[in-house]
């Protein structure tokens, strides 16, 4: 260790965990999920180390209410899980957010199945989560940073979408080893202020201390919907490559994005005018950044290991400016935890000179039934 | 203010409004047995002196209107979930007294593993739970602590155990626990037991303050309106009903649990000293 | 008459006419009035007799009792 940096070889998981300790996380609960489960293990190692907690949850119910008072409490606090447990701890998210909750959560998917999940809102109500999706573990690094820094700006939610590589990928990564700047929080319960006719009320529903001004349920939602919009408009964040003078666009996320990376650029070398276009926060989606460089282009491929929920922002964004092109599907392992053979460059390759050829596409690949 | 002034020569020997609710005004229905609750355990911080440290997490009922007007600070959180949002406070807050209100509905239906899981962990929270057997904001439904016979908009006939299953005796449960380090059951039907249960809601925030554990305070209170009884019948409906199936007492002291014949032998002593100590002209008077 | 023991103020306007108070009370010096208070509900009215005893106060939920107790004198228990 030496200078501002350090750097490590680290699986993501663990490099994730370095950033959070490091962006001045002093609490984690989360129950085992896989591929969530090593994000886990290292808070339950490190957070005691820097006098931080991490609970071991009876359940996601609990691990969310957890966190959610840690953040109450004023400390800097993550929960997460992969898109199954977030499914359980949407109503709490939602409230988390309607509270102004400056949380982080780490969504360690499965696959690309849970985009719907991470960017429509997670549960009831017109709440929405800024999402940033890392493309490596470099990336998940500045990220973790980023997302405590997001959250306590707007006092708003900040979600991670990590997945099965990114979690178990070892990569050398940078970390950032100056102090994190963590805020003054004088909303924040801690006890100080009973009896004397100031204290704090943190509650989603808007409702305040007899006594004080309360905005009301109505007046409430419509100030977090306003706080919504204000985000979308500063944080949409998209990295774009070789999309001036391209024909073809390549959208996709994440991980898999990196693997669209490496196919365009092997087109390239093939003389193909083909770019790629990657949303860094899902939510807010860039949308404007994608419909500008749509604008240009003949056709936009939308590479996403789902049935297809990127191409409803990808469409969206288009608006009908160029044909959208789902060239991706449904590709997981026997053990449904990880990536199937859909993610292979060269597969991927194949498929995007056939879209940009306006051929059809190849059959998706068999990953092969259980073992 | 009207009836009577008090005299020159007279001290007060009780406010009106406990001293950490912003305004003695609330939301709950005549005859309502929550309130009685909510000024126990406010008094009971307020002797402890430990307002200036106290965080509060309420669950979803009609006692959430007093989120409003409790003078500490404090969380709002969901239904069932008041026990792992304290938990987070208070491993993060560690000095704090933290306590949870939560109802039957929202505690021993929503959240039951909530309290299970904090309870058995020795938390060092204290929570409290306001038992009336219905699920009073929504108009009187069955909830799990529903006693058999008692009539609910949804056991219209009275709850039937071979239909609707038996109630949870949630207090019992949790004295069962490693984790809990005290247990105790109170009621607000007369003015002996409220007291009684104030003493009980003192314990259970010293347990925690002494850091030997998770503490817990059930109260039985009276919902005229969610029983369908007129409200002077109340105190009586809760003794005979709940009350005969909800035994009142300290479950759980000093880590041994004690039995239901044991608290209903001490329950008949308790209510007599208190009945004559009233008449002889308060609590504190020796007949 | 004998010097009172104790007496209450009753906050009228805050009471939702429950009359918990009235059976509560050992001396039997309660009694719900004929008249209404603004949100309409009859309220308690205090007789002669009070020994300031609080048992009003612990059973009323809507905090409408202050309760005073006489003076004793010096020396006596």
């Amino acid at each position: 260790m030496s200078g501002a940096v350090r750097r490590a070889l680290l699986e993501g998981s663990e490099a994730i965990v370095e950033a959070a300790v490091g962006a001045g996380c002093r609490f984690f609960a989360g129950y085992p999920m896989t591929p969530f489960t090593e994000l886990l293990e290292h808070f339950s190692r490190r957070l005691p180390e820097v006098g931080g907690v991490c609970m071991n949850a009876e359940s996601e119910l609990e691990a969310v209410g957890m966190a959610w008072g840690a953040v109450a409490a004023g400390a800097r606090a993550a929960t997460g899980s992969t898109g199954q447990g977030l499914s359980l701890m949407e109503e709490a998210l939602s409230e988390i957010t309607l509270a102004e909750l400056p949380l982080v959560t780490f969504l360690m998917a499965r696959g690309q199945q849970d985009y719907h999940q991470a960017t429509r809102g997670l549960g009831h109500g017109d709440t929405r989560h800024v999402v940033l999706a890392p493309v490596d573990v470099h990336e998940a690094v500045a990220h973790t940073r980023s997302a405590f820094e997001i959250a306590d700006a707007w006092r708003h939610p900040v979600m991670i979408y990590g997945d099965y590589l990114l979690a178990h990928t070892r990569e050398s990564v940078t970390l950032p080893t100056e102090p994190a700047v963590v805020p003054d929080r004088p909303w924040a319960v801690d006890g100080t202020l009973g009896g004397t006719g100031r204290s704090r009320l943190i509650s989603p529903l808007g409702f305040a201390k007899a006594g004080q001004h309360s905005p009301g349920i109505e007046a409430h939602q419509r100030a977090i919907a306003a706080k919504q919009e204000r985000i979308a408009a500063a944080e949409a964040r998209a990295d774009v490559g070789a999309c001036d003078d391209a024909e073809t666009i390549v959208v996709a996320y994440g991980t898999p994005a990196r693997f669209v990376r490496a196919a365009v650029a092997e087109l390239r070398r093939g003389g193909h005018r083909i770019g790629w276009f990657r949303p860094v926060t899902l939510w807010p989606f860039p949308g404007d950044a994608l419909a500008d460089a749509a604008g240009r282009a003949r056709r936009v491929l939308c590479f996403e290991l789902s049935a297809g929920q990127l191409v409803d922002d990808v469409r969206l964004a288009v608006l009908g400016a160029a044909p959208v092109v789902p060239i991706g599907g449904i590709s997981t392992d026997s053990s449904g935890f990880g990536v199937g053979r859909l993610l292979d460059t060269e597969v991927v390759a194949t498929r995007i000179l056939a879209a940009h050829r306006d051929e059809p596409l190849p059959p998706l690949p068999d990953s092969g039934g259980l073992p | 203010m009207t009836g009577t002034s008090p005299p020159a020569d007279v001290r007060r020997i009780g406010v009106a409004v406990p001293e950490l609710l912003l305004t003695g005004a609330h939301h709950m229905c005549p005859g309502c047995g929550e309130p009685l609750a909510v000024r126990g355990f406010l008094e009971a911080i307020q002797a402890l002196g430990v307002a200036r440290r106290t965080i509060a997490v309420a669950g979803i009922g009609c006692y959430t209107s007093f989120s409003m007007t409790t003078d500490v600070d404090l969380v709002q959180a969901l239904h069932g979930r008041a026990p792992s949002v304290a938990t987070g406070i208070k491993r993060v807050r560690p000095d704090a007294l933290v306590y949870t209100l939560q109802g039957d509905g929202d505690m021993v239906n929503e959240g039951l593993q909530e309290v299970l899981h904090t309870a058995a962990r020795g938390e060092r929270i204290t929570c409290i739970l306001l038992n009336n057997g219905v699920f009073g904001e929504t108009g009187g439904h069955m909830t799990a602590t529903t006693v058999p016979g008692q009539r609910t908009k949804n056991t219209l006939e009275g709850r039937d155990p071979t239909v609707h299953g038996h109630p949870i005796l949630i207090g019992d449960l949790i004295a069962r626990l490693d984790g809990a380090a005290y247990v105790a059951r109170g009621s607000v039907h007369t003015p002996g037991a409220v007291a009684r249960t104030t003493r009980m809601f003192r314990r259970a925030f010293e347990t925690q303050l002494s850091g030997s554990g998770f503490s817990f305070v059930e109260v039985v209170t009276m919902c005229p309106t969610g029983w369908f009884v007129p409200t002077l019948d109340g105190p009586t409906y809760l003794h005979d009903t709940l009350g005969a199936v909800h035994v009142m007492g300290e479950l759980k002291v000093d880590g041994r649990v004690r039995s239901t014949e044991e608290l209903r032998a001490e329950n008949a002593r308790a209510e007599a000293d208190a009945a004559r100590r009233l008449a002889a002209g308060g609590l504190d008077e020796v007949p | 008459m004998s010097t009172p023991r104790g007496t209450v103020t009753i906050d009228v306007e805050a009471c939702k006419g429950c009359a918990l108070c009235v059976p509560a009370c050992p001396p039997q010096v309660l009694s719900m009035s004929p008249d209404r208070n603004r949100a309409g509900y009859h309220y308690p009215v205090l007789a002669d007799g009070c020994t300031g005893c609080a048992a009003c106060q612990l059973i009323c939920p809507d905090f409408v009792f202050e309760v005073y107790r006489a003076a004793r004198p010096a020396g006596v228990r």
